[in-house]
């Protein structure tokens, strides 16, 4: 079992619903990324979704896009982002890591030795945005095959024989992005959310997490009452960016936002 | 060194998912998929509806004007002392560049489609005129996303869209050029998947897109075949075009794949020079990567980050190339060749004075490296020069180069 499926399936048992947080790599400097991970774990966090920068973000909305330039004004890698997990790794072995990230680092890299690096540096899954299963199948074995999860996004537009197809090359979660939109632009429709994760639930035994959209206590519990964790990404960004220049007040802004959203989802718990 | 292509192989290509050998292909945000893999299929039914194909072709016969002519620039040949330089006039189309054949084809594939909120991206402008064109003559609400710094150099042709009733969006973000314009229409795209048809200018961007624009710009290609045929009485020694995207170059190289003694010269964006880093020639310096939606030569870092482009020509200045251009140079049937910056110019100012035909930069291109090699070749044999675009949006870029205010 993977270190996600162990973690997701424990939550389950317990009744509880994933807090999964996001934050670009290198933002807002190398240096203190792997503080920020451990910030977010003490924080709630059950599992990282920790981005790989790429120049051209097209899935991004502004505050993720500003995330990535941050993040590469010093140079940051994906052998470093690598590095940065190994890093977290020697002082936590528990809370799963996934790189997520755009595919042309990955294949810049070459896949065989970023799939051997990131195993060896204890890098659980990999969501590659602009990767769908259709063009996966030289690389997602060479993840299978180390026992990286495979996640991949399923979205308000995906029919349900894709939902079905996609949900075969996955491993750990599925992502639900939530909105037809880019990362942070707009407020979720509760409802809607709803009514789609259960209908993937019916197509799918994979756990769900929802994505996008995502920006306080209230939403995040609205979602974790329908999914099996929540991913949190552009109000956490949003909140490195305004707290950059100091690293103790912005750890403390971090963990003053997750709080509140680990709380909401706990009292869910039945 | 020519390859023998089959009409079998060539059309099996793309394959099925959109490759072209390893070029190609369909990455992007599930969000599109669905979107995508609508518009393939609803192509390739209107590809053979006789009534589609037939409002096609009238559009580009009585409103871009075709056939355009393909002219003998006979001062040039005799000045530069070897083979006939033919030049096919793409700049005579409506608008003033190729690029009108695309967007008609497109604009006319939204309308099918029932979809009335167009979106584009723009380098040099001229693409962004011509979506803007076409959605004032069908009436589609229009969208024209162009990088600040473009913006700036291209004032009149931001104007123009203006004036032509779409809104310019103005992108500020990374480098601020035409791969930042296509990364926000993307986006854009993404926020109104279920209203909006994305008209892309080029040969790149996600399976339909490469075979689609190619499909619609191949009337360069077929005309100027026939018109060589009927003035020349043989089909031509060498094609030369411009490559940024590559949309005017597959269009004019893609009838005559097949026709193993044509060669095919590709001229990419040399900038400063390959050796100083600050060009716009990923097939002649890049490799092959991922970036908006396929798997091409690219300009990037050794990180996989794309890098910054220079070129004097915003049309060029982009770091990646259209798929099929990928593997005509993987498999050797087309060469591409870059030119730097000046001798852009000297092209430029040879074809206005010598023929009195102003190019756009990026023409000015083909034309520099189509004198070199016609150079090269005997009397009796003939280039063809892609005149893609005329060059009164130039104007402006040329007199500051010149030190003149105007």
């Amino acid at each position: 079992m993977s270190r996600i499926e162990g973690v997701l399936k424990t939550l389950k048992g317990q009744g509880r619903k994933a807090l999964i947080p996001y934050i670009t790599a290198g933002d807002p400097h190398p240096d203190v990324t792997v503080d920020l991970m451990h910030t977010l774990v003490a924080a709630g966090a059950d599992i990282i979704e920790l981005g790989v920068p790429f120049s051209d973000p097209m899935a991004d909305g502004p505050v993720i896009q500003l995330a990535c330039e941050r993040a590469l004004v010093h140079g940051t890698s994906l052998r470093q982002v690598i590095g940065m997990v190994k890093e977290f790794r020697k002082t936590d072995d528990s809370t799963p890591v996934v790189l997520m990230g755009y595919l042309n680092p990955m294949e810049a890299m070459g896949y065989e030795k970023f799939a051997d690096a990131a195993k060896d540096a204890g890098v659980d899954g990999i969501l590659t945005v602009d990767l769908p299963p259709e063009e996966a199948d030289e690389v997602a074995p060479l993840f299978t095959e180390r026992n990286l999860d495979a996640i991949f996004l399923l979205a308000p537009t995906t029919t349900d024989d894709r939902i079905r197809a996609i949900s075969e090359h996955s491993s750990g979660y599925v992502y639900y992005v939530s909105i037809k939109g880019v990362t942070g632009s707009a407020t979720i429709n509760v409802e809607e959310v709803a009514a789609k994760v259960n209908h993937i639930h019916e197509l799918t035994a994979l756990p769900v997490g929802v994505g996008f959209g995502i920006r306080d206590a209230e939403t995040a519990a609205a979602v974790g009452r329908v999914s099996d964790g929540v991913i949190v990404g552009s109000v956490l960004v949003d909140t490195i960016a305004r707290n950059q220049a100091d690293t103790g007040q912005l750890k403390r802004a971090l963990t003053d936002l997750l709080h509140p959203m680990r709380e909401a989802l706990d009292s869910l718990a039945s | 060194m020519s390859v023998k292509l089959t009409e079998e192989m060539l059309s099996a290509l793309p394959d099925a998912r959109g490759h072209f050998g390893a070029f190609g292909g369909r990455f992007v945000s599930e969000t599109l998929m669905d979107s995508l893999m609508t518009l393939e299929k609803e192509y390739n039914r209107l590809k053979k509806d006789p009534e589609f194909q037939a409002r096609f072709d009238k559009e580009l016969a009585d409103y871009v004007g075709r056939p355009t002519p393909l002219y003998f620039a006979e001062r040039l040949t005799r000045e530069t002392g070897g083979a006939q330089i033919w030049l096919k006039r793409e700049d005579l189309c409506h608008t003033g560049a190729h690029k009108v054949n695309n967007t008609i084809g497109q604009a006319l594939l939204a309308s099918f489609l029932g979809k009335k909120r167009i979106i584009a991206e723009t380098g040099a402008g001229q693409h962004g005129v011509a979506t803007a064109t076409v959605c004032a003559r069908l009436g589609l609400e229009c969208h024209v996303f162009m990088g600040a710094e473009d913006v700036q150099r291209q004032s009149l042709n931001v104007f123009r869209m203006k004036l032509l009733g779409a809104q310019v969006h103005s992108v500020q973000s990374g480098s601020k050029t035409l791969k930042d314009a296509m990364n926000d229409a993307m986006r854009d795209w993404v926020a109104h998947v279920d209203d909006t048809f994305y008209i892309i200018g080029t040969v790149a961007g996600p399976h339909p897109y490469p075979m689609l624009v190619r499909d619609f710009q191949s009337v360069i290609g077929r005309e100027t075949r026939r018109q060589c045929l009927e003035k020349t009485g043989k089909l031509p020694d060498a094609l030369v075009a411009c490559v940024g995207g590559g949309s005017n170059a597959i269009g004019m190289f893609y009838p005559f794949l097949g026709d193993e003694s044509v060669e095919l010269y590709g001229v990419e964006a040399g900038g400063l020079g390959l050796e100083t880093g600050k060009h716009a020639a990923p097939l002649c310096a890049g490799r092959p990567g991922v970036l908006h939606g396929n798997r091409t030569y690219l300009m990037e870092d050794e990180n996989g980050q794309i890098a910054a482009t220079h070129s004097v020509s915003a049309g060029l200045d982009y770091p990646g190339v259209g798929p099929e251009h990928s593997w005509l140079k993987d498999i050797g049937r087309a060469h591409y060749v870059s030119v730097t910056d000046d001798e852009a110019m000297e092209g430029f100012r040879k074809l206005t004075r010598v023929e009195g035909i102003m190019p756009a930069l990026e023409t000015a291109h083909a034309v520099a490296y189509a004198i070199k090699l016609a150079a090269t070749m005997d009397k009796d044999q003939t280039v063809v020069i892609n005149v893609s675009g005329r060059g009164d949006k130039d104007i402006n870029t040329v007199a500051k180069l010149e030190g003149i205010e105007i």
